[in-house]
């Protein structure tokens, strides 16, 4: 993992230092609210329906236990004991006051996090793959390049004040486990017929209103070169994107007007002026970067079986436990989906139960997921046992990953102020249909289902197999149904199924499609998307609204 | 005050008109330039200016022909949250630009410690600015990340000095 030097130490006291000192000038009314909101929102503090809530950053999705235990300690002492993991891999607090909020930066800063760039309309935290690092189909890992992207962008002198927020990822495997194709820049690492590693450059998509699935704008750019792209990227939309309409504000909306050849041509042009500038970072500074992303001190030869006996744990291991590429070792994900749980949640106890757990299972590795459960990476196989044990104590074994009931929703209308109607207990009630049996979860297999409280999707609605929207009509809750949507290697955009529903109907629609889908599937294995993607929607439309 | 959402951040009401009071704050050795600026239009049409005022949306590199008789280049920030300026003063840094670059406008203190970076020098705020809190600012970073227009060596040259 990256620990900070002394520059980077030294960047973020001083940036708490300034932030105190502009909190300060807000409350002697020395700049306004207008003012001071962007600041605010430059350090991740929003004002919503109860309460300031506060996003704290968790680069490219990854802390250590002392990290975890810190926000378990935030949780704590500064919020009501529990804290929600985001689809942007962050950490968002609900309850959180003004007066402590320079406290909660100092606890913050002592374990090497803040939460600048977590909001407002500069580039956001950088996420990235879960499994980077352990992934078998990788072909190195993507964090030190986010690393790199971090360092950049961060307080970026031209890129501060963009015409809107701004999100990258970046991933080194052809399957997408960061949903690249919906960020604004996505990247993926790969090895060219010349065996060069470069990035392969997308750009443009993003979710919210107008969801759009990223294009290439440069088919491979050398690893070396890849952060003055960025900035070429940056600086046409900076001078081109347009700033009359904020909801045509997003990079998306600049290259679908522009097309993506004349973006390209804008891009490949700054790019010659900015790339003879000496802007990218040099090899000496990668190989530091890399070097502390080496891989763990792994046991060699540990043992590659485990012992399955435990139904329940064959269970989890089945459906929760990845493949590894160090022989010995699997990945496990931690569900923060249980049974009549909310979505992202966990408490400040279950927080300090998963820093033990890295620490003493998992070489002192976490990571955040964009279905918004955790990671721990590196566990040998025989631990694997025990380290489930202690998790099913905690209400962390949930052995449904990636099943119906491993629902992503947004705050919704418990928080937001822009919500049109609830998210979580929509998220709830579908998932208490089926959270009783996993048999039969896992007959139905893989399922993403995704809601979103409001156009603005931040329960990525748009990627969902399944996705529920909440909309207002004439000022009541009301829910669209879309199907189809992917995030993942074969992206893809949800379509509208037919005419909306208030919460029961959508639920019982959810119901009606899932059944019509165990019926009309090809075989066992068939995915409810590959079925869709079969069929097409209009059996589907009819076995809702027949 | 309640956020309806983090997207009023691009919009939000226009700032006051700019003013004509000369720069309050400079950054510069030579003496301070007094004369009029044109409207880009004005100066690219070819009357005898030695200073050409930049709105946002107005590109920069038009001015690059021209460099030996320019003095100064304002550019305008009508509302802080607009950010093309500062593309505009990099562009005009990194085509060799030695000449004056004043930010004008709504100039918020919070704001000049990332126009230093990009290449201004000198600062016509609508609202003069509180001297000790631009230097508060101004000397509160001790490192930066990434290259700029200033010529700060980026913490990935100090570490591999
Ligand atoms: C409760 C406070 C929140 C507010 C006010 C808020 C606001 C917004 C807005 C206005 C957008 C639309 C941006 C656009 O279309 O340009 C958006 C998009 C998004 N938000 Fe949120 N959000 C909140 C919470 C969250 C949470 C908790 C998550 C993670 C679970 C999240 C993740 C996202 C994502 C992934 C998008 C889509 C990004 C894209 O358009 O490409 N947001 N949010
Ligand atoms: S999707 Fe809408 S309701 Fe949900 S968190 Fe985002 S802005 Fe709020």
């Amino acid at each position: 993992m990256y620990r900070y030097d002394q520059y980077d130490q030294a960047i973020v006291d001083a940036r708490v230092a300034e932030f105190k000192d502009q909190v300060g000038r807000r409350l002697r009314n020395e700049i306004t609210e207008d003012q001071f909101k962007p600041l605010r929102l430059m350090n991740g503090l929003y004002l919503q329906l109860h309460a300031y809530m506060l996003r704290v950053a968790i680069p490219y999705g990854t802390l250590s236990g002392t990290q975890m235990r810190m926000l378990a300690h935030i949780a704590r002492t500064y919020d009501r004991d529990y804290g929600h993991f985001t689809t942007r891999q962050n950490i968002q607090y609900n309850w959180i006051k003004l007066e402590q909020f320079s406290d909660l930066l100092d606890d913050l800063s002592k374990v090497e996090m803040h939460a600048f760039q977590t909001s407002g309309n500069c580039i956001r935290n950088i996420s990235s793959d879960q499994f980077a690092g352990a992934a078998a189909d990788e072909i190195a890992d993507p964090r030190p390049y986010a690393e790199l992207l971090r360092q950049w962008s961060t307080l970026h002198p031209e890129f501060s004040f963009l015409p809107r927020k701004f999100k990258i990822a970046v991933i080194a495997s052809d399957s997408d486990r960061a949903a690249i194709q919906l960020h604004d820049i996505g990247l993926q690492l790969y090895r060219n017929a010349d065996g060069v590693t470069g990035f392969r450059v997308y750009v443009g998509g993003g979710m919210g209103r107008t969801p759009i699935i990223g294009k290439v704008v440069r088919e491979f750019i050398p690893v070396g070169q890849f952060l003055s792209y960025s900035e070429a990227i940056l600086r046409v939309y900076n001078r081109h994107g347009r700033r009359d309409n904020i909801y045509k504000a997003r990079i998306k909306i600049l290259v679908t007007e522009l097309g993506i050849e004349e973006f390209t041509r804008q891009v490949e042009a700054e790019w010659a002026t900015l790339e003879p500038l000496g802007l990218d970072a040099p090899q000496a500074e990668y190989d530091r970067i890399i070097a502390q992303f080496a891989d763990p001190a792994y046991e060699i030869g540990a043992p590659d079986t485990i012992d399955l006996s435990d139904p329940d744990f064959k269970l989890w291991v089945d459906q929760n436990v990845h493949a590894h590429k160090q022989p010995g070792y699997a990945i496990a994900t931690i569900s923060l989906k249980p049974k009549s749980g909310i979505p992202g949640d966990a408490s400040s106890a279950q927080m300090d139960v998963i820093a033990d757990l890295a620490e003493k299972y998992a070489h002192d590795e976490i990571r955040v997921t964009h279905s918004q459960n955790l990671v721990l990476a590196h566990v040998r196989k025989v631990d694997l046992y025990a380290m489930w044990q202690a998790l099913a104590a905690a209400d962390l074994a949930t052995p449904n990953l990636d099943l119906v009931t491993d629902i992503i929703a947004c705050p919704g209308m418990d928080y937001c102020t822009l919500a049109n109607a609830r998210s979580i207990p929509i998220a709830q009630k579908i998932a208490a249909k089926f959270e009783n049996s996993i048999s039969e979860q896992r007959d139905i297999g893989e399922l993403k289902i995704k809601v979103s409280g409001c156009i603005n999707g931040c329960g990525h609605h748009h990627a969902g197999h399944i996705g529920i929207l909440g909309v207002d009509k004439k000022g009541e809750e009301a829910y669209q149904l879309l199907l189809g949507g992917s995030g993942a290697e074969d992206a893809s955009l949800a379509k509208i199924l037919g005419p909306g529903f208030d919460e029961n109907g959508i639920i019982d629609a959810v119901d009606k499609l899932i059944a019509f889908y165990r019926s009309a599937r090809s075989a066992p294995t068939e995915r409810f998307l590959d079925t869709y993607r079969r069929l097409g929607a209009a059996p589907f439309k009819e076995a809702v609204y027949a | 005050m309640r956020d309806n959402q983090d997207q009023i951040a691009v919009s939000g009401a226009p700032s006051p008109a700019l003013d004509d009071t000369p720069a309050r704050l400079r950054f510069r050795d030579d003496a301070p330039f007094e004369s009029p600026i044109a409207p880009l239009a004005d100066f690219l049409a070819g009357g005898n200016f030695a200073a050409v005022r930049i709105e946002p949306g107005e590109d920069a590199r038009e001015l690059v022909p021209h460099f030996d008789r320019l003095k100064l280049v304002e550019i305008a920030f009508p509302k802080f949250r607009d950010g093309r300026g500062y593309s505009s003063a990099a562009v005009l840094r990194q085509a060799g630009f030695t000449g004056e670059i004043r930010a004008a406008g709504d100039v918020l203190v919070d704001q000049i410690g990332f126009m230093r970076r990009v290449g201004f020098d000198s600062f016509a705020p609508n609202k003069p600015l509180d001297p000790k809190v631009v230097k508060a600012t101004l000397d509160r970073y001790p490192y930066v990340y990434m290259k700029a227009a200033d010529g700060k060596v980026p913490v990935w040259a100090l570490r591999h000095g």
